[in-house]
């Protein structure tokens, strides 16, 4: 049955690939899927791009640690992933684009502050270390796979891989953002009813938040909290309770979680590149409410759920989740495979592996077009140059994706979770004041985008490998040089995210460059990038 | 209300409801609005 399901499933996504191939004519459709791309199309793609397997399985069991706390971040993602995003910045970004002829996230910025140096740059940034996000991507949904149809992770990998490069590789943008909206439809079906099932089994939805809150009454839930294989930071006070303020555990969800991942998504390539891929602003208008449903179902629904499946633990196992199923990284499907119909449980796995393709198949796009038009295009080159190079970049970065999926996990445990947050805070703070300067700032200098683009990079990498205990007690550099983890270790600042401190310096390092160096791009060159806008 | 008494976890709930209805609020209103096509400008 399962694999009669998941045999159908990727037929589909062939012949989508298949139509995006048919419907691809020249290197801007294959780029930007021709500017005239359905908004329903674009708001799915967006969505399905934006949530990945990491998003549903790995802050779903986050949730089943740090409880409906998650649900701020939900707040955040359709805020300013959706709303700010689309309104404020998809508009703007769509029309300068254009303006602009601008095919990729790093050309719009380097031809705004007509700097060649930005785009080779971001470029880089996006060659570099999207692997590193496409590989966490590819690790949760590959282990899946395994569980779900017992076959070995490896085997799993290469076969994820191979499809995924497969209609990327021949249908671009456009063989993308079809699979993608199909994707996402299979998605918003499986979430919704992963809904209903759970708090229809707990008896309702005030008697599911009730059960839940309830636990932190039970003393064999409080011993059990207590236990180091638990991984509970100080200042948890329930799953239906925001932790204590200021604390660890507070620090941790609202810096990292909430914040990291909720403000990183505004300067992520891949998505960027969408807003671009339409013809006026009326298809964003009709993407808007999409975007937003879409996104509440979501990670609404896998916080939800995540934190209710410790009361079906505990109720069935006499543990709560975390320990029931043997870490963070598996309480979802677990939760699945045990409590859930049989049927269901082989849905959610077409479900999950879509959650993944259509995050990892725009990440290859946007790594392949990083390669073809952002690192080695020079003006003149013909249309089949320029998709040929855009093809043997992304060939180039799946085969380091394969080979970061492949090692990782067997020398670093917690990679789904830090690779995300790294790529997530690096665009952040390398990317997100040029982009807000070169949309909204007619009189920021190239030198104050550079500026702010270099030492956002450079704060953020920093805080990663020496600070953020997180992160820099994985790689070691810290403790290989300086004998200790994190040179903050025993302070709070060693659970404040990356993303925090670089954006700042990154903003006030840009503002204070603009005021000293002014604006020496021609008049009329402004007015051709805000010309409608 | 509905079993949760934190006023934290209240708010992010709350919030995430009035977001969803900002969106679909913000794409019905301006549903047939800035129609312009680049080439006609």
């Amino acid at each position: 049955m399962r694999v009669v399901i998941t045999v159908l499933y990727l037929c589909i996504i062939g012949f989508l690939g298949y139509l995006g191939f048919k419907h691809t004519k020249d290197s801007k459709d294959y780029l930007i899927g021709g500017r005239k791309v359905h908004p329903a199309i674009m708001a799915l793609s967006y969505g399905a791009a934006f949530i990945s397997t990491s998003a549903i399985v790995g802050f779903g069991g986050a949730a089943g640690v740090f409880g409906m706390g998650l649900l701020w971040l939900t707040f955040l993602n359709i805020f300013v992933g959706i709303f700010i995003a689309f309104v404020f910045f998809g508009k703007r970004t769509r029309k300068m684009g254009h303006n602009l002829d601008a095919h990729t996230f790093p050309e719009l910025l380097a031809k705004r502050f007509q700097s060649k140096f930005i785009q080779k740059f971001a470029g880089g940034i996006i060659f570099v270390f999207m692997p590193l996000y496409a590989a966490a991507v590819m690790i949760g949904a590959s282990k899946f796979l395994e569980n779900s149809l017992n076959i070995e992770y490896h085997v799993a990998l290469f076969l994820f891989a191979g499809i995924i490069a497969v209609y990327v590789f021949f249908g671009g943008l456009k063989g993308v953002m079809y699979s993608d909206a199909f994707q996402g439809c299979l998605m918003l079906v499986g979430m919704s009813l992963l809904l209903f099932w759970t708090y229809n089994n707990l008896g309702g939805v005030t008697a599911a938040h009730e059960k839940l809150t309830a636990m932190m009454q039970n003393p064999q839930v409080l011993t059990q909290l207590s236990q180091a294989e638990a991984g509970i930071a100080p200042g948890f006070r329930g799953w239906t309770s925001m932790p204590e303020m200021f604390s660890i555990n507070w620090w941790y969800l609202v810096s990292s979680i909430v914040l990291g991942v909720g403000i990183g998504v505004l300067a992520q390539p891949q998505l960027v590149v969408r807003f671009m891929t339409v013809k006026s602003n009326r298809e964003l208008n009709r993407a808007v409410p999409i975007g937003g449903v879409f996104i509440l179902l979501m990670t609404g629904v896998a916080f939800i759920v995540g934190s209710l499946s410790n009361v079906y633990f505990f109720e069935q196992t006499g543990d709560i989740a975390v320990l029931a199923a043997n870490g963070t990284g598996n309480i979802i499907p677990v939760y699945l495979n045990q409590f859930m119909p049989p049927w269901f449980a082989t849905v959610f796995l077409v479900v999950i592996v879509a959650a993944g393709m259509s995050t990892i198949s725009s990440q290859f796009h946007a790594m392949g077009t990083a390669v073809g038009r952002d690192l080695f295009h020079t003006e003149g080159k013909d249309e089949k140059t320029t998709m040929l190079i855009s093809r043997i970049g992304m060939i180039i970065a799946i085969l380091i994706t394969i080979l970061l999926a492949y090692v990782l996990p067997q020398i670093w445990s917690g990679a789904i979770a830090a690779s995300t947050a790294i790529f997530f805070g690096l665009c952040a703070a390398a990317f997100l004041p040029m982009y807000i300067g070169a949309l909204y700032f007619k009189k920021i200098s190239k030198d104050a985008a550079i500026s702010g683009m270099i030492t956002g990079f450079i704060t953020s990498l920093f805080w990663i490998v020496f600070v953020h205990i997180k992160e820099s007690a994985t790689l070691r550099i810290s403790e290989a040089l300086f004998g200790k983890p994190s040179l903050a270790q025993g302070s709070i600042l060693a659970w404040v995210d990356p993303i925090v401190v670089a954006l700042s310096v990154s903003i006030i390092v840009t503002i204070v460059v603009s005021m000293i160096k002014k604006n020496d791009l021609h008049e009329a060159h402004i007015d051709k990038c805000f010309e409608g806008i | 209300m509905l079993g949760i008494t934190d006023i934290g976890i209240w708010s992010a709930y709350l919030l995430c409801v009035l977001s969803t209805t900002l969106c679909v609020g913000y794409g019905v209103l301006n549903w047939n609005k800035e129609h312009v096509y680049e080439e006609e400008t």
